[in-house]
């Protein structure tokens, strides 16, 4: 943790009356204004900032300090066209936070943004520590499982509030559940239960599943597994995918690859729909049209189910997408979304309760009394139980949308938003 | 009794073909890039018109002479000559305009730019932008009051209806509403603003001298997913008593008795209902059906659906002229 080099980009990002951002960008030289216990900071610099939005009001604006922690490191994928962008999830929260502070103009509130970056094998305790001490008391966290893990704690003893953005394990929401944290990503259960239900609806019942070898290709093919048990499919053969360490697009292993996708997929007994789990990038890319049999590909290929698809042009999305492109100069993805949500939330709750303190947006959150829209046609709201937003699952390939769940039929007697993903007589959470 | 004589007359002139009602109604196609020209008594398509990208906002100026449309994606008002049909100029609306309302004056028209979170106000006889006013975050609901002072803006992010006096071009008042506030209209007396919100499912009725909501309506279709039911376009009866709320993904119309705030009914019409306007009698309320691509003739005495109409690709908006 101490060897932890200073976070490569500390920006402070302000509105402007033009549209434009004003970013100051620090190199490792952290901002002088540090804000004690109540941590919520009341800047008279940023009044002065929004002074021409709030010409007509006297007090200072009210801020609220949104810090953004993420790991990161440059990835490759098997094609190039699954490459993140460097700013995947950090455009989103930095569209928000305009979104948030046109807002906020006309209730006196002023938003910031406060980023930090490590990288995925770091203890993200020091950059969190100082995201806190700058102010921020809610975190957009960008992190694996075990990272958040390791500042949920920290941060529930200091009043922050987590929203996970990074990081679908289940076990987030259930055994490890926290009481501070917020996860605005779906769940791997819910993207398969989501996928699963249009598969079924599609009278496709009959699944082969091949999985990757790394332990997250096990959670993925593990949702699918719960997700055919729960919906009434079958999965009448597995198979896992070995990784030798050869298959990058690096190096010439990659036809042997694309090679093997034909006879690795030999032999198996009639099927319908031929899942797969490689959330690692090894194999995955490479299944559709090289199956044995001709036969659909979805999961982790082909068919993906996910929180956003850049193609999503229903529910008004097509003015968050021209919206985001227009401010970014490039589509909104998955984590753009999820980034987008959680800023939001927290946008919201300070509308909608009128207050930036942190007392009132926390008991807004968790009150029965909030939403929030993402262009995803109805209104998202968190379950209690364990602070999972309840979200509609875009199905779609690299084109364009196929469908969203839940499917029409599936139904509940709270939401139907629940037939995604763990519901509440199975939780294994505790809040505390 | 009078109603009866008016139904009897209306469907006589829908299969005799009299003289009676010989309306024209505009409607903007959303994905067809035209406008579907319709006569109100044949039901009958007239023509189709070619315009810019992505027309939405459609209105009429007061004398029927021309048409002003929002071309979203071309970032123009068209201006378009009823009596030839032909487009004659354009206004500088400022980008993605997406609706508009006209001054009851007729000499200002105000636009909402939904993606800079802007209204700018037009002089339409000198085509120049008169103010831009920055407002919440997607900007779409346009309504005037009939004394023209003030004008409210709804923003579909922000979720508030944004109060603006039309002398100052400032915003005075902003009320919170619903999620995803789609079209304010107001009550023909001024006292009221009906607001509509998408994702919240309801329609917020504001006291228009108080600027705060006085009432919020729900709505319950038997045997629909309560999500489905995402009201936009708002129409309120020349009389005041009844309000006409489209219910999107619904695909009904509901009536509201303005005094009780009691839904009457549920009028089924095509799929996914955007918005809605009457023939200048009163007697006849069309709605705009962006799903199905068709428009619904509904009868306002027994507000039952009458016939629907196919026109365009994804009909969004509609006016009918007097002539």
């Amino acid at each position: 943790m101490a060897s932890r080099k200073p976070a490569l980009a500390q920006e402070e990002v302000r509105y402007s009356m033009t549209g434009r951002w004003i970013a100051a960008v620090f190199l490792g030289v952290f901002t002088l204004t540090v804000n004690g216990g109540a941590g919520v900071a009341v800047g008279q610099e940023q009044a002065a900032a929004t002074a021409g939005a709030t010409a007509k009001t006297e007090k200072p604006a009210s801020e609220i300090g949104i810090g953004y922690l993420r790991a990161y490191a440059p990835q490759l994928t098997l094609s190039l066209l699954d490459q993140p962008p460097g700013d995947n999830g950090i455009a989103g929260a930095k569209v928000a936070i305009d979104d948030n502070n046109t807002t906020g103009k006309f209730l006196n509130q002023h938003f910031r943004l406060d980023i930090a970056e490590i990288k995925p094998s770091d203890d993200p305790v020091a950059a969190f520590n100082e995201l806190v001490a700058k102010g921020n008391r809610y975190i957009v966290a960008d992190l694996s499982a075990k990272q958040l893990l390791a500042i949920a704690d920290l941060a529930r003893d200091k009043g922050v509030l987590i929203f996970n953005i990074g990081a679908s394990d289940d076990r987030l929401r259930e055994e490890d559940c926290r009481i501070n944290v917020f996860h605005v990503a779906p769940t791997r259960s819910m993207l398969a239960d989501g996928l699963a239900q249009y598969l079924m609806w599609k009278r496709w019942p009959k699944w082969v599943l091949i999985y990757g070898s790394h332990d997250n290709d096990h959670l993925y093919a593990d949702a699918l597994r719960r997700a055919a048990d729960r919906f009434g499919a079958e999965i009448v053969a597995e198979k896992e995918f070995k990784d030798t360490g050869t298959a990058r697009r690096t190096d010439t292993g990659v036809t042997q690859i694309q090679k093997q996708i034909s006879t690795f997929t030999q032999g198996f007994p009639e099927y319908d729909v031929m899942l797969v789990a490689d959330e690692s990038e090894v194999f995955g890319t490479y299944v559709p049209f090289r199956t044995w049999m001709p036969r659909p590909v979805a999961g982790t290929a082909g068919l993906v189910p996910s929180s956003w698809h850049p193609a999503s042009e229903q529910w008004a999305g097509i003015q968050m997408q021209s919206r985001f492109l227009k401010i970014t100069g490039r589509r909104m993805l998955s984590r753009d979304m999820e980034a987008w949500t959680a800023v939001r939330t927290v946008g919201e709750a300070a509308t909608r309760a009128k207050g930036t303190d942190f007392e009132t947006i926390d008991a807004y959150l968790r009150s029965d009394k909030f939403s929030v829209a993402a262009f995803k046609g109805q209104k998202l709201t968190f379950r209690p139980w364990n602070l999972q937003l309840r979200q509609p699952i875009f199905l779609g390939d690299d084109r364009s949308v196929i469908s969203t769940s839940p499917q029409e039929g599936y139904l509940h007697q709270v939401s139907e938003l629940d037939t995604l993903g763990v519901d509440q007589p199975e939780t294994k959470c505790t809040l505390k | 009794m009078p109603t009866r004589i008016c139904i009897l007359a209306l469907l006589a002139a829908g299969l005799g073909g009299g003289p009676a009602f010989a309306y024209t109604a505009y409607v903007s196609n959303e994905k067809g890039n035209s406008i579907t020209v319709v006569d109100t008594e044949t039901k009958e398509v007239v023509k189709t018109v070619d315009v810019g990208q992505r027309p939405r906002g459609i209105t009429l100026s007061h004398d029927g002479k021309f048409l002003y449309l929002c071309a979203s994606d071309d970032d123009t008002v068209e201006v378009i000559d009823t009596s030839t049909l032909e487009i004659v100029g354009s206004l500088p609306s400022g980008p993605d305009p997406e609706l508009f309302v006209l001054s009851p004056d007729g000499k200002r028209l105000y636009v909402a730019n939904e993606d800079d979170n802007l209204v700018t106000v037009i002089d339409i006889e000198n085509k120049k932008v008169l103010s831009e006013i920055p407002v919440g975050v997607e900007p779409e609901g346009m309504g005037i009051s009939p004394d023209g002072k003030t004008l409210v803006n709804t923003s579909e992010t922000t979720s508030m209806a944004h109060f603006i006096d039309t002398e100052t071009h400032e915003v005075t008042d902003n009320v919170l509403v619903d999620t995803r506030p789609r079209y304010a209209e107001f009550t023909p007396d001024g006292s009221q603003v009906w607001v509509s919100a998408e994702v919240g499912g309801t329609v917020s009725v504001i006291d228009n001298a108080k600027r705060e909501v006085v009432k919020t309506i729900s709505f319950a279709i038997q045997g629909l997913r309560a999500e489905t039911i995402q009201p936009v376009g708002v129409a309120i009866s020349a009389d005041g008593k009844k309000a006409y709320v489209a219910l999107g993904p619904a695909n009904h119309v509901a009536v509201i008795d303005t005094k009780t705030y009691e839904v009457l009914k549920y009028i089924l019409v095509g799929q996914r209902v955007w918005h809605l306007a009457f023939t200048p009698d009163q007697k006849t309320l069309i709605s705009t059906n962006g799903n199905s691509n068709d428009i619904t003739f509904i009868d306002t005495a027994t507000d039952e659906p009458v016939e629907s109409v196919t026109v365009g690709k994804e009909p969004w908006g509609v006016v009918v002229s007097p002539n």
